[in-house]
């Protein structure tokens, strides 16, 4: 006969043999304790780096609730969302030292949970989008602030809802004349969110009044949302300071960019030593829940806004890497050869 | 099936509870995660193991389906017709014939051979090969093969209950008005085998699961491993943490509620039932479990699943656990158990079948004081040609003992002459030249085919007669008398008369017997003799000393008068003919000695020392008998002569027994103050479990089931543990298979520690199915301890291969597995946890949901099941070289409760460094652009990034054996999760769903961050390196033996070639006279003829010798039988005969 006789022996492959070529790595001195070394000698430097870069920014930071007595906007402690006329406040500072590069503006709350489940998902990202049919019947997720006086809210939720609407304008004083500074309100969101996430509704025209016909504006709000400001393209969804709103923070304590100041020349810095002024419509009441404001003004090195932690916590890990790396250099001396000498029990 | 088995998954507590969190994820209040995070896994697990179920079940169906349908004839209607086992009932009459198996208990009716007797073999039931007879009554013989009168046969049967004992049957047969009394040696019990018998009939009594083989094969208990079991406790406590982590929330969401929240109203107002701050506190409470909910993840047990179905891949697939000799592969009938296999500390092992091939070969001789029988090294096989009546399997090695036959040596042809004469073998014929021997015992075969062989072919005999072929030259002698074997005696004796007339009494037996027994002129012969006797014994043969006697003729006429007058008496029949026996047993001149080879499988001794080097306890259990048993245990190194001592318990035993025997190894184990007696003292109600002891030398016990039932039956059992445990060997001979599953149940009753049992036939399924992991060896007649089994291979020496190679690496494997899980799984929870107390206890989670859903499922599962099916710290060879690698996983090192703590501790710190990290690195600061970094957004995915590069490196680390599927498998999941994240955050996605996919443009943005990537770097280091430092210094400072051998591994590269076989020698002077079996000969049985067929011309009246062959047995369990009363009416089968158990 010419066919192969069957047999159930195991086929002989790698594989089925387990004896697949294998590395097989295991850390000896010889790998451990350089790679200690090294990531020690890495560290240090980078944290070094971080470090300096971090200090080397220049950042102020004013807090404008007004809990003290003393504070200018302690008369607007308690202002509703809906007062007239608004409260204004203003808050003169110095800068001690001058910021050379562009600068950025960015508006600061404590103790305000964006971050709180129900308030993260209280909105509609297919309204948002610009969607027609989510326009006119927004999500459940909106609830309680999805519909006012039987009309659907855009937009709705409880984040757009509570949106910051506080006006900072930024003065320098010199001798008693005050000079405003331009604060550039476009280029502040994600280009992603400003051209994809975010969009207006469609329908014939651009007129935004017409495309949001049949929903009411969300209840704190003074204006609705096709109000927000003059100009088509950063008005509606699309508006900017509403982008950057709606991108909701981590913690309770967070930063939001408001406004950019530009350089203007290369000869001058963007704002000099000197005295400023800060001028506050105060409509966001943050007292009730204990809530703060602060203004905060920063340049930006290539690794971002002021961080003293990353440099820190660099600089240590490093230095005890390092370290251990001795120690452990010392003990493997010690006791090293005394193991590997020792030969297996048989 | 679907449903069903949808059914039965919702019945395991994991799946259970997997489908409440997901009923409770459909509350909206509670809700916290979206319904698919949930649904996809929870699918996917039932889908895995429902195919997996559907498989086995499959599977199962056709093994069942093998027994069941085997065929047997049944008489119908006074027809024969052929059914399937399954479909046999009590009271049909069926058919069997030569080297059937049995199909139930029957009463057997009649058969083929004379007087209705049956030969049967019960190895399948107690182990022991020899044949035992079996006889029908009278009246039921006379039904010969007459169907008719078969059919109409119509007897009532009354019989107790089923049970448990072999060797004891009571009963009464009613026919035609009369009473017939039916005991053991009327039944043919399923198990055995017919032999030597063309056909026979038999009532069924007790079928299927009443049979006494079923009955003994103990409850079929659902297995699960130690890990199994310990995982369950761990999931348990997962689960108390969980509720405590949720508690601690849940309050701490009460508190926030009242404190903060219920101010934050202004932007937030509360949802609209929950009116008041506990409210809210206790549905946070729920959402918290389905958030922490992944600390158990639902993957766990379908990974477990698959990897120990991997694992038992391997060993179906292991070449070298194939037998190429019969085509068999090692098959891992279970495939649940693999890891336990790294863990076993007992191994309870069969002897017959398992550690003997059951071949008994006919290896030296001594003759006249010259030595004969070589090692078979570089010699060829003796050629036996010249004799037409030789028995081609026979192997002889030794020319010379040829030569001297040839030349017609006068005491080589005697001592020839002698085995050719001096037996009770059965020789049949079926073919002219073609003669099959039936010995009681294998041994006695085994010396008559070497006669055979050596040209003295015992041909045919009658009660009167024996017929010899000598030399080509046809003799008859005149057989006189048999002086059969007993336990006392310890020899046998033929007296015969030779066609030239010569009176000649020859003689086997034990040499202590012999020797006394020797003619004073001997005395040389005997010296030399001796010192070959020694030499045989060292070997590990049997030995048996051969002598003859010339008889005078009128002495003789007087004895065999008085033998007859003996053989007759009616009081003390037998000491009066152990009397005769002894008068003419004397003065015996010395012709030789044999030696005989119980037939070791190959590998055996090497087998258990490697295991003995592991530390594992090997236990003989056995039916066999004690002599037997030890002697297996000498040439198998289980018994060696450096041992302090070898205890034999022996008959009644006692208390005192055990206790000496304890005096001796352990002496301060009987003092107040000794540690495990006060532990016994205080929990003395419950079952404890005893630690391990430690005796002062090394120590076998040698216990026979006699004894043993005794020891089993009251307090004696923590005596019995203590002391045995604390022997290195025990073997327990003479001992049913129930107690065989009572030992293996003792131990596991009183030891922490995994026991493993291997047999081979039907007597070893209880023991089989009660240990930990039961082991059959296939290839041989007979499937039910297979079929019982977990794991099946064809030869002992593979047992080694499966504990020290695929045992240890499916432990280790497991092992890893489980820490890396937990470790992985408390990593990406946990950091839930610490969110909670920055996100007001909102039930806010860190991740990205998608994320959520895809971590256990696609980015992390990959890596960890390529780990944990490829990894190997030491390669097959180190294993097998270094046994005490084994070790580790007996005392359960590699994962336990304390290594769990480890983990989960570990898990616990990599949280806290995978939540503050990220959280120092964007609080308060800002994208290189200048725009806020801290969104919600970017903060999941910059943790999310962070755990899966820590998790993976974490995975790296664990790796120790890297092939490429590992590699792909790590780099593949990062490639994976880096490419479904941008996929999911594109533009695309988010414009199909933006309900779904709210995180788009985040990757973009967020991961050309450069503070992103150095917060990445900063986690790692964090993470890891504090373990590489500590595993380092593990290594350095306490390192295990598998850290040494692998550092030597590397040195080398390859292990030193195994050290050539060493020839297992025993210096030792105890041999063993075991040619016999445990009972009385045949011979009795011969001397009436009664066997022989009824061309025999002459026939002994029938005397009453007893058929007592059955062996007895020990039966010293007591099992009360049940007053069962159920009775059969007349089966329309055919049979008419009812069956009733009072």
């Amino acid at each position: 006969g010419g066919g192969a006789v069957k047999t159930r022996k195991p086929d002989n492959t790698a594989f089925k043999q387990q004896r697949l070529p294998a590395w097989q790595p295991i850390l000896t001195a010889g790998t451990v304790l350089p790679a200690f070394f090294i990531i020690g000698l890495i560290f240090i430097p980078i944290g070094i780096g971080i470090f300096v870069t971090s200090n080397n920014i220049r950042e102020y930071e004013i807090d404008y609730t007004g809990i003290e007595p003393s504070s200018p906007c302690n008369k607007c402690l308690n202002v509703s969302w809906d007062s007239t006329p608004p409260c204004t406040c203003t808050i003169n500072f110095t800068l001690e030292h001058s910021f050379e590069s562009n600068v950025f503006m960015y508006y600061g709350l404590s103790n305000f949970y964006q971050n709180h489940r129900r308030y993260v998902k209280s909105r509609d990202d297919s309204q948002l989008n610009g969607d027609n049919s989510s326009l006119l019947n927004p999500s459940k997720e909106c609830e309680p602030y999805r519909t006012n006086e039987d009309k659907p809210i855009a937009p709705c939720g409880a984040i757009a809802n509570s949106m910051f609407n506080d006006t900072l304008e930024l003065y320098h004083v010199e001798n008693d004349t005050r000079t405003a500074i331009t604060l550039i309100k476009k280029g502040i969101a994600w280009w992603t969110d400003k051209n994809v996430k975010f969009r207006n509704p469609t329908g014939d025209g651009n007129n935004l009044t017409a495309l949001f016909q049949g929903t009411t504006k969300p209840v704190n709000w003074p204006k609705p949302v096709y109000m927000l400001d003059s100009e088509p393209d950063n008005n509606g969804f699309i508006n900017e300071d509403f982008i950057v709103w709606m991108r909701t923070a981590a913690l309770p304590t967070f930063r939001k960019l408001y406004r950019l100041i530009e350089r203007k020349s290369n000869l001058q810095p963007t704002l000099q030593a000197g005295k400023y002024s800060l001028d506050i419509t105060y409509n966001y009441p943050v007292h009730s829940f204990d809530g703060r404001k602060r203004m905060i003004l920063s340049t930006i090195s290539w690794m971002g806004g002021k961080n003293p932690f990353l440099g820190i916590a660099y600089i240590t890990v490093g230095s005890i890497c390092f370290f251990l790396g001795v120690v452990l250099l010392i003990i493997h001396h010690k006791y090293g050869n005394r193991n590997t000498s020792a030969d297996i029990p048989n | 099936f679907l449903p069903l088995n949808l059914f039965e998954q919702f019945q395991r507590i994991a799946n259970a509870y997997f489908l409440f969190l997901l009923i409770l994820q459909l509350i909206p209040q509670i809700s916290s995660l979206p319904w698919f995070t949930t649904v996809v896994p929870l699918v996917l697990v039932l889908a895995v193991s429902g195919v997996k179920d559907a498989i086995d079940d499959f599977n199962r169906h056709k093994s069942d389906n093998h027994v069941n349908n085997r065929p047997v004839q049944v008489l119908i209607n006074g027809m024969l017709k052929d059914e399937k086992w399954m479909n046999i009932q009590v009271g049909d009459i069926i058919k069997l014939e030569n080297n059937n198996f049995v199909t139930a208990d029957l009463l057997l009716l009649s058969s083929s051979e004379p007087h209705s007797l049956v030969y049967i073999e019960t190895a399948e039931l107690d182990g022991e090969t020899n044949l035992k007879v079996k006889q029908a009554l009278t009246v039921t013989a006379e039904l010969g093969e007459d169907l008719q009168k078969l059919t109409d046969f119509n007897g009532e049967v009354k019989c107790e209950a089923p049970n448990n004992k072999l060797d004891n049957f009571t009963g009464t047969l009613a026919l035609r008005g009369e009473k017939y009394a039916l005991d053991n040696e009327k039944m043919l019990l399923r198990g055995c085998t017919i032999r030597n018998t063309e056909w026979c009939f038999g009532l069924v009594i007790y079928a299927g699961p009443d049979t006494k083989l079923m009955q003994n094969s103990g409850r079929t208990t659902f297995k699960r491993t130690s890990i199994d079991r310990l995982m369950n406790v761990l999931v348990l406590m997962i689960f108390a943490f969980l509720a405590l982590m949720c508690l601690i929330l849940a309050i701490g969401n009460g508190i926030w509620e009242s404190d903060k929240g219920y101010n934050f109203q202004v932007y937030l107002p509360w949802a609209e039932d929950v009116t008041s701050a506990p409210l809210s506190a206790f549905l946070m409470f729920w959402s918290y479990v389905i958030i922490l909910n992944t600390v158990v993840p639902i993957s766990l047990y379908v990974s477990v699943e698959i990897i120990r179905l991997g694992n038992s891949f391997y060993i179906d697939w292991d070449r070298k656990m194939y037998y190429p000799l019969n085509d068999t592969p090692a098959q891992a009938r279970t495939t649940t158990l693999n890891e336990e296999l790294g863990q076993i500390k007992y191994i309870f092992s069969d002897k017959t079948g398992t550690l003997t091939q059951n071949i008994m070969c006919f290896n030296k001789c001594s003759i006249n004081g010259k030595s004969y029988g070589m090692l078979p090294i570089n010699t060829e096989k003796v050629d036996f040609s010249y004799n037409q009546l030789a028995d081609p399997k026979f192997a002889f090695y030794d020319h010379s003992l040829v030569e001297a036959v040839k030349l017609n040596d006068v005491p080589t042809h005697r001592f020839f002459r002698l085995l050719s004469l001096c037996h009770t073998v059965m020789p049949e014929e079926k073919k002219e030249g073609n003669l099959v021997y039936q010995a009681q015992s294998p041994d006695e075969g085994a010396l008559v085919t070497a006669a055979r062989n050596f040209g003295f072919v015992f041909r045919a005999r009658t009660p009167e007669t024996i017929t010899v072929v000598e030399m080509g030259e046809t003799k008859i002698y005149k057989l006189l008398a048999i002086l059969d074997f007993n336990n006392v005696r310890k020899r046998m004796s033929v007296i015969v008369r030779s066609p030239e007339g010569d009176l000649t009494l020859y003689c086997k037996g034990a040499d202590t017997i012999l020797y006394e027994l020797l003619h004073s002129s001997c005395e040389s012969l005997k010296e030399e003799t001796t010192e070959h006797l020694n030499e045989f014994a060292g070997e590990g043969l049997r030995t048996l000393v051969v002598a003859y006697k010339n008889l005078d003729e009128e002495y003789f006429q007087d004895w065999i008068k008085r033998h007859h007058e003996a053989s007759t008496a009616l009081e003390g029949r037998e000491d009066k003919l152990s009397e005769i026996y002894e008068e003419i047993e004397k003065d015996l001149m010395l012709l030789g000695a044999t030696a005989i080879e119980d037939k070791l499988q190959d590998g055996v001794p090497q087998t258990i020392e490697t295991l003995a080097k592991a530390s594992i306890k090997i236990w003989v259990l056995t039916g066999d008998k004690q002599e037997t048993a030890m002697n297996i245990g000498y040439s198998c190194n289980l018994l060696y002569d450096d041992m302090a001592d070898v205890f034999v318990i022996e008959g009644s035993t006692s208390e005192d027994v055990l206790n000496e025997l304890r005096k001796k190894m352990k002496p301060d184990s009987f003092l107040d103050s000794d540690e495990i007696n006060i532990q016994i003292e205080k929990s003395s109600k419950n079952p404890k479990l005893l630690p391990d002891e430690q005796a002062n030398g090394v120590y076998g016990l040698v216990i026979n089931g006699h004894s043993l039932a005794y020891a089993l039956e009251g307090n004696l059992e923590l005596e019995l543990v203590r002391t045995a445990c604390m022997c290195k060997v025990v073997i327990c001979c003479r001992v049913t298979p129930l107690q065989k599953a009572q030992v293996v149940e003792l131990v596991k009753k009183y030891k922490k520690a995994v026991t493993l049992a291997i047999g081979d036939g039907a007597n070893d399924v209880s023991m089989i199915k009660t240990a930990h992991i039961g082991v059959g060896i296939s290839g041989q007649e007979g499937m039910q301890a297979v079929l019982s089994s977990d794991f099946s291979f064809a030869q002992f020496r593979y047992l080694q291969r499966l504990l020290l190679v695929h045992g240890r690496w499916s432990y280790i494997r497991m092992c890893k597995f489980l820490k890396y899980f937990f470790y992985k799984n408390f990593a990406f929870t946990l950091v839930h946890f610490w969110y909670g107390f920055f996100s007001g206890f909102s039930a806010q989670t860190v991740y990205d949901q998608w994320f959520i859903t895809l971590y256990n499922l696609a980015y992390t599962s990959l890596p960890v099941l390529g780990m944990s099916l490829f990894d190997q710290d030491v390669d097959d060879r180190w294993s097998l070289l270094f046994p005490q690698l084994y070790v580790p996983g007996q005392e359960n090192l590699y994962f336990n409760k304390t290594v769990f703590i480890k983990c989960m501790l570990q898990g616990i710190y990599s949280s806290l460094i995978l939540f503050f990290i990220p959280y120092g690195a964007m609080y308060n600061t800002m994208r290189s652009d200048g725009k806020a970094i801290a969104d919600y957004q970017s903060f999941a995915l910059m943790a999310q990034t962070c755990l899966l590069i820590v998790v993976s490196v974490q995975i790296g680390l664990d790796t120790s054996y890297w092939t490429v599927v590992n590699q792909f498998f790590i780099w593949g999941s990062l490639s994976v999760y880096f490419a479904i994240t941008f996929t999911m955050y594109s533009d695309g996605m988010y414009l199909i769903l933006p309900a779904s996919f709210p995180f788009v443009g985040t990757a973009r943005n967020t991961l050309s961050q450069p503070n992103v990537w150095l917060a990445i770097f900063l986690s790692i280091a964090l993470c890891v390196l504090p373990v590489v430092g500590f595993r380092f210094l593990k290594a350095l400072l306490r390192p295990t033996a598998s850290d040494k051998v692998r550092r030597n591994f590397k040195a080398k590269k390859r292990p030193p070639p195994p050290s050539p076989k060493r020839r297992l020698r025993r210096t030792s002077t105890r041999r063993s006279g075991y040619a016999f079996s445990h009972q009385h000969g045949f011979g009795a049985l011969i001397m009436s003829g009664r066997n022989m067929r009824p061309k025999s011309p002459f026939v002994y009246p029938s005397k009453d010798f007893g058929l007592s062959i059955l062996p007895c047995a020990l039966s010293g369990f007591s099992s009360s039988p049940k007053a069962v009363s159920c009775s059969w009416g007349k089966r329309s089968r055919g049979s008419k005969t009812s069956i009733q158990y009072p």
